[in-house]
């Protein structure tokens, strides 16, 4: 009920409504961009970001730096495992 | 599919596996009994089942499946005033898919639909004032439902209805709201939860502050969590090391959509249209203070509740039903007397087996029902 999937923000269709079209998984569809308004109002901004949509709703826009961030420590935990492997095997 | 695949890598899942098996071994509590984490959102409990996380996790460790599936902890009363809006002359009942499975006391929308009633499925709540639109001499009602993460796309709607003067369209609110829920699930006496996993896209909406309290007051880890295979086993590495360090704190792995302030614009306009009930009624939990919202006095031409006079009946869950238990995690799905035989996906009885997100649906769709004779 809650799931939301990525997708891409590909034009804005009407400023005063605050829609644009969203692309997922390359499926276009029509989605309310209300939520993901920057602070200065640029709408046009936001074409080729990515965002988390919901129920036809774009509600939270991907934070790159974040990804790579989260996927920086998962590698991290997995070299942390990999060494205390080796020890634990050399030991 | 971009931000989708990166989180679903078998190795990366493997070593982080292998490090929070090394990590539980570590703590001393578990040489006495299983620790106890809870995952609140029922998209985790859908991943967690999808995935077969469940078994890949340490036996020390065992899920608990929380209340986050709005559909399951509906209500039969309120699936029977949908029914009785849809019968109502001239009525467009549109509803999420979800939803129309879910038993009442007489029929499920699915059912009236069959009957006769004009009840559609849409995808969002746009769909059904589109719907409006194009249907002046209808009065079209969206069966709104779901916690904070959905509560945003009505009560833009209904702005959106209200700014273009539409005059046909309204929501049945049914809005509910988790934290009080998770405060009723620690307050009660039977609660053995060690750890929770946030729900993730709840929290992209109302942020993280509103955990605090868990860790505060309660001492428990709460770790918000992602929906990938990588995100789940990434935050529940994180709670598993808060425990084994005696911390509890509220942590974000899910910080590529979790803002830690949430969203204010999201925030803004579920203030706008909605205002805390006194109480609400969940399947299997019984009344919990202030967790459903209703439609604000300013708003009561879009309300379906004023508009077709709704009073909210009480109909006692089945009697032998033991979905309260298993929300708590005082029983596991299977423990339950109806599981597998009454109470199944075709013909369910408990709220817990009603969506795919339930857990007793996910333990029987999944092939756990095995497990019943095992025990």
């Amino acid at each position: 009920m809650c799931l939301g999937i990525p997708g891409q923000i590909v034009s804005i269709t009407d400023e005063a409504l605050q829609t644009g079209v969203v692309q997922v998984s390359g499926v276009k569809r029509e989605a309310n961009l209300s939520c993901v308004v920057p602070a200065d109002g640029n709408l046009q901004s936001l074409v080729g970001s990515w965002a988390l949509v919901h129920v036809g709703f774009a509600m939270s826009i991907i934070d790159e730096e974040e990804v790579q961030r989260t996927l920086q420590i998962l590698a991290e935990i997995g070299e942390l495992q990999e060494e205390l492997d080796a020890m634990q095997h050399g030991a | 599919m971009k931000y989708v695949d990166e989180f679903r890598d078998p190795d990366m899942a493997k070593r982080v596996l292998e490090r929070i098996h090394a990590v539980v071994e570590e703590i001393p509590v578990t040489r006495d009994r299983p620790l106890q984490i809870m995952e609140v959102c029922g998209g985790h409990t859908h991943s967690i089942f999808r995935y077969g996380l469940e078994e890949l996790l340490p036996d020390k460790i065992e899920m608990v499946h929380g209340p986050g599936c709005p559909v399951c902890v509906l209500p039969m009363g309120r699936v029977d005033d949908c029914v009785a809006i849809a019968e109502q002359p001239d009525v467009i009942f549109t509803t999420f898919g979800d939803a129309m499975r879910v038993p009442g006391s007489r029929k499920s929308l699915q059912q009236a639909n069959s009957d006769g009633c004009d009840v559609r499925m849409v995808y969002s709540p746009m769909d059904a004032l589109d719907i409006a639109r194009k249907n002046p001499h209808k009065n079209v009602v969206f069966f709104g439902l779901g916690f904070e993460t959905t509560m945003p796309s009505t009560a833009l709607t209904l702005l959106q209805a209200d700014r273009e003067g539409i005059t046909n369209f309204s929501l049945f609110c049914n809005h509910i709201t988790i934290i009080p829920t998770i405060k009723a699930i620690l307050d009660s006496p039977d609660m053995v939860i060690d750890g929770f996993l946030g729900p993730g896209h709840v929290s992209m909406v109302i942020g993280s502050a509103p955990y605090e309290f868990i860790a505060g007051h309660y001492k428990r880890p709460l770790v918000i969590a992602g929906f990938e295979p990588l995100d789940i086993l990434q935050s529940m590495l994180m709670v598993v090391e808060q425990i084994k360090a005696g911390r509890a704190q509220v942590e974000n792995q899910y910080k590529r959509i979790v803002p830690e302030q949430g969203n204010s614009n999201a925030l803004k306009a579920v203030g706008e249209v909605f205002e805390l009930r006194e109480f609400f009624e969940w399947r299997g939990l019984g009344s919990i203070d202030h967790s459903g919202v209703r439609i604000r006095e300013k708003y009561a031409r879009f309300d379906a509740e004023r508009i077709f006079a709704v009073e909210p009946a009480h109909v006692a869950d089945p009697k032998a039903c033991q979905c309260g238990e298993v929300l708590k995690g005082v029983l596991k799905p299977w423990e339950c007397k109806l599981f597998g035989e009454q109470c199944n996906p075709e013909t369910p009885i408990g709220a817990l087996m009603v969506s795919t997100e339930g857990a007793c649906s996910a333990y029987y769709s999944y092939g756990k029902i095995d497990i019943r004779q095992a025990v």
